[in-house]
């Protein structure tokens, strides 16, 4: 009881006109100054029993997992391991087949995936996913824009926080001097960044990165983790991730899956040298193993 | 931030202040400078043509502009221009009824008729009932998610059902014979005298620009930008937070009200509309105007449109049995190897050339810009010399 009205009074104060605000401090944030602004409330995102067949291939099952507000969390896993699908059901692109996901206390059975993300859950895509016929300032103004429906859409301007949000994450993205050319010249990591910060821009409480570094050079690896760490400051995150030196500079708390259910869950190292895992990465392909 | 952002507003300003300018001056010498040039019978055909060209921009909002290939533009077109030809067929001394319900043995007129006595209610309803029935049906489409060829397709069941319903009564609006509208009065004038078909040839100017004006607002801001985003890659827009279905239910109905528009402004100029307008050929040929012109450019539409309509009548003048040939040629030629039109043609191949070729300076889009890719390539082919 205590903790909803905590959580409503909260959500007072980043109330529309701070928001965008708030994103341009996250981006100049020193990470040595933790803002957590959930940590007095219960599990960010609950998900019971969840089972996705397709056509009776199971591709979760019987997978259940928890995250407190705040954290970020790695999620790794042979090809295959269903953690795409994870991603779907969250986002409300795919129906479970049973199971229940539960995002701060309500659940999300049934909502569309507009729905979702308006409630605060945000995704990037494993393919980098951005608008190629429109600028990268555009890509982030559609995102960022908090009126979604037909009459702000037409009527509403632009106001000078969104402005300066958008030029903020132009610098953090690293995009400024590609912020005015067609997203579809950019190249691939920077397409994979600027679908981060389309994440960013919308604001979400939470975000889900969908294999991040895939394609990227080890210095823009480099980078990204250091995005997501200074992101994590703000944000819950749930990163998936194949490359290990990757996950070893951003994971924190790491879940395994493995046929569609979790085969283990705790920090780096502990997770490293469980048997299980060892077994189910050396019974894969050596690139996959790597 | 303000230092930079300033000067190219100013810029854009400018290019608004010429654009509009220069759409003023078109619009003022066609309006009053081609009665001039043309006679009676050519003018009649560019207003005509001018009248389709509000149903091209209409076209390549929807699917220019927002991905969606609509085969069911004619039932607007017809609806706007039934519309009109009631309105004109109604003005009849009191107690009079249109001629063509006594051969039927209809003795009072029916309900549906009575409100379009009034010119106000026609003017209205010509662009209202198109963007009803467009809402409606979009919204049915849209909202269970149905996209791609099976919208195409959708659309074109429409427009077959309204077709054979529009054929089949002859007791409500006289089947497959139409409306006349060349016999009959508006304002106490005849229809077809000159000076009627004046009045409709400048009306079909300004609601030209009009019409070009409003998509213009459309698509340049936000909405037209999310509009593009729903093109290119509608899923992700729902990942952002936004339900395409209403843009797309509002879209869809503003491209109803213009053909609705075009086709009334055609039946005043034509004469008479049937529901030969809602044959499945026609809805194509319209989507041909704006495949020719260039597909998601404003002004590719209307050039499109006018074009080809053009061509029509030249080869239909000359070699009537030549068109239709021409017509199926002319759309695989365009798709194949034309996939942005005429338009797309001039500003990607024409206009870069003829700059080079007067020595001007084509404009380095980006100067500064590298790619990291190339940069890479560069220092190996550097270091394998
Ligand atoms: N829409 C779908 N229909 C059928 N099978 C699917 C579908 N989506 C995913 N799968 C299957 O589910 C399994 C998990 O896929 P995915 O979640 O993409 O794995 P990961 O992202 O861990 O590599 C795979 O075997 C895949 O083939
Ligand atoms: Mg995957």
């Amino acid at each position: 009881m205590f903790s909803t009205i905590v959580w409503r009074t909260h959500r007072l104060l980043l109330s529309n006109v701070e928001r965008p605000r708030r994103f341009a401090a996250i981006v100049a944030l020193s990470p040595d100054i933790p803002l957590n602004p959930y940590s007095f409330v219960s599990k960010i995102l609950e998900i019971e029993n969840l089972t996705v067949s397709f056509d009776g291939f199971k591709a979760l099952n019987n997978l259940t997992f928890s995250m407190e507000p705040g954290e970020l969390r790695t999620i790794i896993g042979p090809n295959g391991a269903g953690k795409t699908t994870f991603l779907d059901i969250i986002t409300g692109k795919v129906q479970p087949t049973e199971g229940t996901v539960k995002f701060k206390g309500k659940s999300l059975a049934k909502k569309s995936e507009h729905a979702i993300a308006q409630l605060g859950i945000g995704r990037k895509f494993q393919t980098p996913r951005v608008y190629l016929n429109l600028t990268p300032r555009e890509n982030l103004e559609l995102s960022c824009n908090r009126t979604k429906n037909v009459i702000g859409s037409l009527f509403r301007k632009q106001s000078s926080g969104e402005r300066r949000t958008i030029a903020g994450l132009l610098e953090t993205i690293g995009l400024v001097a590609k912020a005015d050319i067609q997203a579809g010249l950019l190249s691939h990591g920077e397409k994979q960044w600027l679908e981060i910060g389309m994440l960013v821009a919308q604001s979400p409480d939470l975000l889900l990165v969908d294999e991040p570094v895939a394609g990227l050079t080890d210095e823009e690896t480099f980078q990204t983790a250091e995005l997501l760490n200074s992101l994590a400051q703000s944000h819950s995150i749930i990163v998936i991730e194949h490359d290990m030196e990757f996950v070893r500079e951003i994971a924190r708390q790491v879940t395994v899956l493995h046929q569609g259910s979790v085969l283990c869950e705790g920090d780096m190292d502990s997770v490293q040298s469980d048997p299980r895992v060892i077994e189910v990465y050396l019974g894969q392909s050596e690139d996959e193993a790597a | 931030m303000t230092a930079t952002s300033r000067p190219a507003r100013n810029i854009w300003k400018n290019r608004r202040t010429i654009e509009a300018i220069a759409i003023v001056a078109i619009a003022l010498f066609v309006a009053f400078a081609m009665p001039l040039l043309l006679s009676e019978f050519r003018l009649k055909l560019l207003g005509r043509f001018l009248s389709f060209a509000i149903v091209a921009l209409g076209i390549d909002l929807i699917w220019g502009y927002t991905g969606m290939l609509s085969l069911g533009h004619g039932i607007f077109f017809a609806l706007g221009g039934y519309a009109l030809a009631m309105h004109a067929n109604l003005q009849l001394p009191e107690g009079q009824m249109p001629e063509f319900f006594t051969l039927y043995g209809v003795d009072a007129l029916p309900a549906f008729w009575k409100p379009f006595v009034s010119f106000p209610f026609t003017a209205i309803a010509i662009f209202t009932i198109p963007a009803i029935v467009a809402g409606f049906l979009g919204y049915l489409i849209f909202r269970n998610r149905i996209r791609g060829v099976y919208f195409s397709i959708l659309t074109q069941a429409a427009l077959i059902v309204f077709f054979n319903f529009f054929n089949g009564q002859q007791e409500l609006i006289n089947g497959t014979n139409g409306l006349k509208t060349d016999t009959e009065m508006m304002f106490g004038v005849l229809m077809s005298s000159p000076e009627a078909q004046m009045v409709f040839f400048r009306v079909s100017v300004l609601l030209l620009v009009v019409g070009y004006v409003l998509c213009r607002w459309l698509t340049s801001g936000r909405f037209g930008r999310l509009l593009v985003a729903i093109r290119d890659d509608e899923s992700r827009v729902r990942f952002s937070g936004y339900d395409p279905t209403g843009f797309k239910v509002l879209v869809f109905a503003i491209s109803g009200a213009l053909a609705g528009i075009g086709g009334a402004l055609y039946t005043a100029q034509s004469g008479i509309i049937t529901p030969s307008a809602m044959e499945v050929a026609t809805s194509i040929e319209m989507v041909i105007w704006v495949a020719v012109g260039g597909r998601a450019t404003l002004v590719g539409a209307i050039v499109g449109t006018l074009i080809v309509s053009y061509a029509r009548t030249f080869l239909s003048e000359e070699f009537p049995a030549v068109w239709l040939f021409f017509q199926g040629a002319l759309f695989l030629l365009v798709v194949t190897s034309l996939p942005d039109g005429l338009v797309g043609l001039w500003r990607d191949t024409v206009w870069p050339w003829v700059q080079a070729r007067l020595g001007l300076t084509p404009q380095v889009a980006f100067p500064g810009m590298t790619d990291p890719g190339v940069e890479l390539e560069k220092q190996e082919i550097e270091s394998n010399k």
